[in-house]
């Protein structure tokens, strides 16, 4: 058995303790015939410090399109030709989504604006939309609307958003490369100020944008150091236009790798499944993911992009026998 | 007619990648007049907007 692997598993597992960077590396490195057992200790890890539970989210998005910022992969940057355009959805379709994604299960719904950061517009949307949805539904509430100033988080905890999303999306060295419009560590202030308000801290990225395997196991150690609440983990699915709109999705196997790396990296996070996992892992993939590290899914579509439908994912869990997390367990 | 992902003519070239692209993405383009749609998601499916030409849903 490889070296790691024993390490991993009397430090990870027994102890709770993630790998470093260099650990991460190894993991990263294993051979595909040493695969099938590097899925099975994530996968143990993943029971003992999580337990069996799915927490089962729905994505909505608020505002799509025309963003100032030039994220590569991102069909909804204005400063690219993708064929995105601006729109906005109305608080009654927003409560609307907000109950379809309550009716499969999901604790939670996360509202997402495609914005360097929040206006007063959006921020005012965002008041009304929260209290709509909290009067209507049985949900927890969740946003991602980009970097915050202090006011703006204060005002976000006051209206009950329990958990903000900000994406790191790639490791530091690689960030430059792949955004230019603002920096890595403008992200992390967001996140620092997110995590002292008390609000939980969903912090993932996106696998697949030319980073190197260094690069990815440099990107999951970062990621660790700030110990988000939630990781999401998306694979890059090349959208027309972007300026990665021509990069080859990441193979399966990799993608495996990467989840289970992930996963002894942060033994007690929630690892959910985002975008991209459809085109990098087709369904059986998907069910590998989720016996090697991942317990979290965005069931339904995606932002600009549509998913596998909620009830084949659902059916997954129940045939795995993973119980989707009850709204009563993260209250 | 026009292809709703690339906004091509759909009588020339090939599209069956983006046939295939098209069960993971909502229609772009208006198949009648090409021009780009207003497209919102949401989890349970997709509604797609022309101004000349209306409303298509999912
Ligand atoms: S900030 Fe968000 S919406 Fe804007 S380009 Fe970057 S990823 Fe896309
Ligand atoms: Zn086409
Ligand atoms: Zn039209």
């Amino acid at each position: 058995m490889p070296e790691i692997l024993d390490r991993a598993r009397a430090q990870v597992l027994a102890d709770g303790a993630g790998l470093d960077e260099a650990g991460i590396l190894a993991v990263l490195r294993l051979a595909d015939e040493d695969l099938p057992e590097l899925l099975q200790l994530a996968h143990d890890v993943r029971m003992k410090w999580c337990g069996p539970e799915v927490e089962v989210e729905g994505i909505v998005s608020l505002k799509t399109g025309g963003c100032p910022e030039d994220c590569h992969f991102c069909s909804q940057s204005g400063l690219f030709t993708s064929p995105v355009r601006s729109v906005w959805l109305d608080i009654p379709s927003l409560v609307e989504a907000a109950r379809q994604t309550a009716a499969t299960g999901a604790s939670e719904f996360c509202i997402v604006a495609a914005v360097r950061g929040p206006d007063a517009r959006l921020m005012a949307q965002m008041r009304e939309g929260v209290k709509a949805i909290r009067e209507a539904v049985d949900i927890q509430v969740a946003a991602s609307l980009g970097m915050l100033t202090q006011e703006q988080v204060d005002e976000l905890v006051a209206m009950g958003v329990h958990r903000y999303n900000h994406n790191l999306e790639t490791c530091r060295s690689f960030f430059p490369n792949v955004v230019t419009t603002h920096s890595w560590e403008e992200r992390w202030g967001t996140l620092t100020m997110v995590r002292e308000s008390g609000m939980e801290v969903c912090c993932g990225g996106i696998l697949g944008l030319g980073e190197s395997v260094e690069q990815r196991a440099e990107f999951a150690a970062q990621l660790a150091e700030l110990d988000p609440h939630e990781v999401p983990l998306n694979f890059l699915n090349p959208r027309p236009g972007t300026p990665l709109g021509d990069r080859p999705v990441v193979e399966g196997k990799d993608a495996l790798r990467a989840i289970a790396a992930f996963r002894l990296a942060m033994p007690r996070t929630i690892l959910r499944y985002a975008g991209g996992r459809e085109i990098t892992l087709g369904d059986l993939g998907t069910r590998d993911g989720l016996l090697g590290g991942i317990n979290a899914v965005i069931v339904g579509n995606y932002l600009t992009t549509l998913g596998r439908p909620a009830t084949a994912d659902l059916e997954l869990l129940q045939e795995l026998k993973m119980p989707v997390k009850a709204l009563s367990a993260t209250l | 007619m026009f292809c709703d992902r690339c906004g091509r003519s759909a009588a020339e070239g090939d599209h069956s990648a983006c046939a295939a692209a098209r069960e993971l993405e909502p229609p772009r383009f208006c198949p009648d007049c090409r021009r780009r749609m207003k497209v919102q998601v949401v989890p349970a499916g997709w509604t797609a907007t022309c101004v000349e030409h209306g409303v298509r849903r999912s």
